[in-house]
């Protein structure tokens, strides 16, 4: 039995089927949501932890592929030092759970670590390089 | 009720101006009226702080010796150009760096110069009687060269465009990462901050105008290129997308990488963040009228960047406070929205500039000239084949 921490990425059109579903099903895979921001109409974003035989984890990512489900592997931690950020907005951008959010008032960036879901989509998001992934 | 520039100019030096910034104006003409806030207020303070890829650098290097006629140079191994003097150059912002490619440009080689770091000149020559040297690698900080001064040929965009992706592909553009579906939709304005949102048919800002630039005193230069006054307004003047903007330029030894910092734009290139701030003379009523606008009258169109054509689908029209509350509706789907442009820094540098004015180290100038009150925007048409003359 091995364990494998991934990001899912759905496309709007794959919310309403039940493919978390198919994995345990199908695939024999014991599932942990760690984090999940899915929402109809919109790109959903997953942080999902597989546990099963390789070769089932394997199989059952190619099924994720095949939905149309991108998979990335998921980062330990992301480390932003506030004193640098110029609040730009950019990182908000690609942000689909609002960890990385402006401040109504201030329009300053905050970082809700609780809300992260170690997308890394951020890291490359920031113009100004300052935010880090950490594997 | 009005003023002039002189009188305005003769109570800052009195100490006696009252001056406040762009969002602090919206609450005095709330409480008290135009006509009550143009007698109390005599200078708006506006500003912006956003990524402005039509930014550069004129550097005069000074001659070595012997001396040398400069053909090619490179700063950081950024190209700049040098079809000018034998010593003088022009290093754009969006330039590549030949061997760190979208990661280091000319926007980071003004960044660091500014920061106070050496960076590396290299340039080969054009070998003359009277430049014989072809060759020199050295090291320069901006304590060493003779001039180094921002000249950028479009700054300050009054208003710009909100953008979004219909297509199911992520794009990656100069206004960021753009999901599929219009999952997000991006803008670049500081809205009811921004200078020439406040001042929409420039009565105030022209060529001479003294500002703010990169937290030094800089000038209004010239109109800005691809500046256009013919785009759709609504009732209070503002335009409803890119329309004017500026030609700004000032001394890079004064400036602070607090107020200018280079870009990497994702997939896309290198731009430069410039802090801009212009103060706006309460010169009468119809000034106080336009200094107050706020984000939910400013008005933005929606275009879809899905579309890489220069007339890109229009898909509608928001104002700043709805994108500033984190959602809009697109068709029939929510996109979340993000700025690219700081509010919070364009907000401290607004009132940074009220504090130079506050203490009579700035005092506002009158244009020498106004910009044009007409001109629209002319495209690049194909009418030659490859290989081909022009006559």
């Amino acid at each position: 039995m091995t364990k494998k921490k991934v990001v899912l990425t759905f496309p709007p059109e794959s919310i309403d089927q039940p493919i978390t579903y198919r994995l345990v099903k199908d695939f024999d895979l014991i599932l942990n949501i760690l984090r999940a921001e899915i929402h109809e109409e919109e790109t959903g974003r997953m942080v999902l932890e597989l546990e099963g035989p390789g070769e089932a984890i394997e199989k059952g990512v190619a099924y994720l592929k095949e939905q149309g489900v991108e998979v990335q592997e998921a980062a330990k931690d992301i480390e932003l030092d506030l004193d640098d950020c110029i609040s730009c907005g950019f990182c908000t951008a690609v942000c689909r759970p609002r960890a990385l959010q402006l401040d109504d008032e201030s329009r300053e960036l905050r970082f809700i670590k609780e809300n992260c879901i170690l997308c890394g989509l951020c890291v490359k998001a920031c113009p100004l390089g300052i935010i880090k992934i950490k594997f | 009720m009005s003023k002039t520039f002189d009188e305005i100019n003769q109570k800052i030096k009195d100490g006696q101006a009252v001056v406040v910034t762009a969002e602090e104006i919206i609450t005095v003409v709330r409480e008290k009226g135009a006509k009550e806030a143009c007698k109390m207020v005599d200078v708006v303070t506006t500003a912006t702080f956003g990524p402005m890829c039509s930014s550069g650098a004129f550097i005069n290097f000074g001659h070595s010796d012997p001396p040398i006629k400069m053909k090619k140079v490179w700063l950081n191994n950024v190209p700049a150009y040098t079809g000018v003097a034998a010593v003088d150059a022009y290093l754009g912002a969006t330039e590549l760096s030949e061997d760190k490619g979208m990661e280091y440009g000319g926007g980071h080689v003004i960044e660091d110069l500014i920061a106070g770091k050496q960076v590396k000149l290299k340039a080969i020559g054009f070998p003359t009687d009277c430049y014989p040297l072809d060759e020199i690698e050295t090291c320069v900080s901006l304590k060493d060269v003779n001039q180094a001064y921002l000249y950028n040929p479009r700054n300050a965009y009054q208003n710009y465009f909100v953008a979004t992706n219909s297509s199911d592909k992520t794009i990656y553009t100069y206004m960021g990462t753009l999901l599929p579906k219009h999952a997000n939709a991006t803008y670049c304005s500081a809205g009811q901050l921004s200078p020439l949102l406040n001042d929409p048919y420039l009565r105030t800002i022209g060529i001479g105008s003294k500002i703010f630039l990169g937290g030094t005193q800089g000038l209004v230069s010239w109109e800005g290129t691809q500046y256009n006054t013919e785009k759709e307004r609504t009732k209070s003047g503002v335009p409803t997308s890119a329309a004017a903007c500026l030609a700004l330029s000032g001394d890079m030894k004064k400036m602070s990488t607090r107020y200018i910092k280079a870009a990497s734009i994702h997939n896309y290139g290198i731009s430069l963040f410039v802090g801009v701030g212009i103060p706006i003379p309460v010169l009468d009523e119809e000034m106080i009228e336009h200094l107050a606008v706020s984000d939910e009258e400013i008005y933005v169109d929606i275009y879809d960047y899905g579309v890489p054509r220069r007339s890109r689908p229009h898909l509608g029209r928001v104002n700043y406070k709805e994108l500033k509350s984190g959602k809009i509706k697109i068709g029939d789907k929510v996109a979340s929205t993000a700025p690219l442009s700081s509010y919070a820094r364009a907000k401290e540098i607004a009132e940074v500039l009220k504090g130079w004015i506050k203490k009579g180290e700035f005092l506002l100038s009158e244009p020498v000239q106004a910009f044009p009150k007409q001109k629209k925007l002319l495209t690049l048409e194909v009418r030659a084949k490859a290989g081909d003359g022009c006559d």
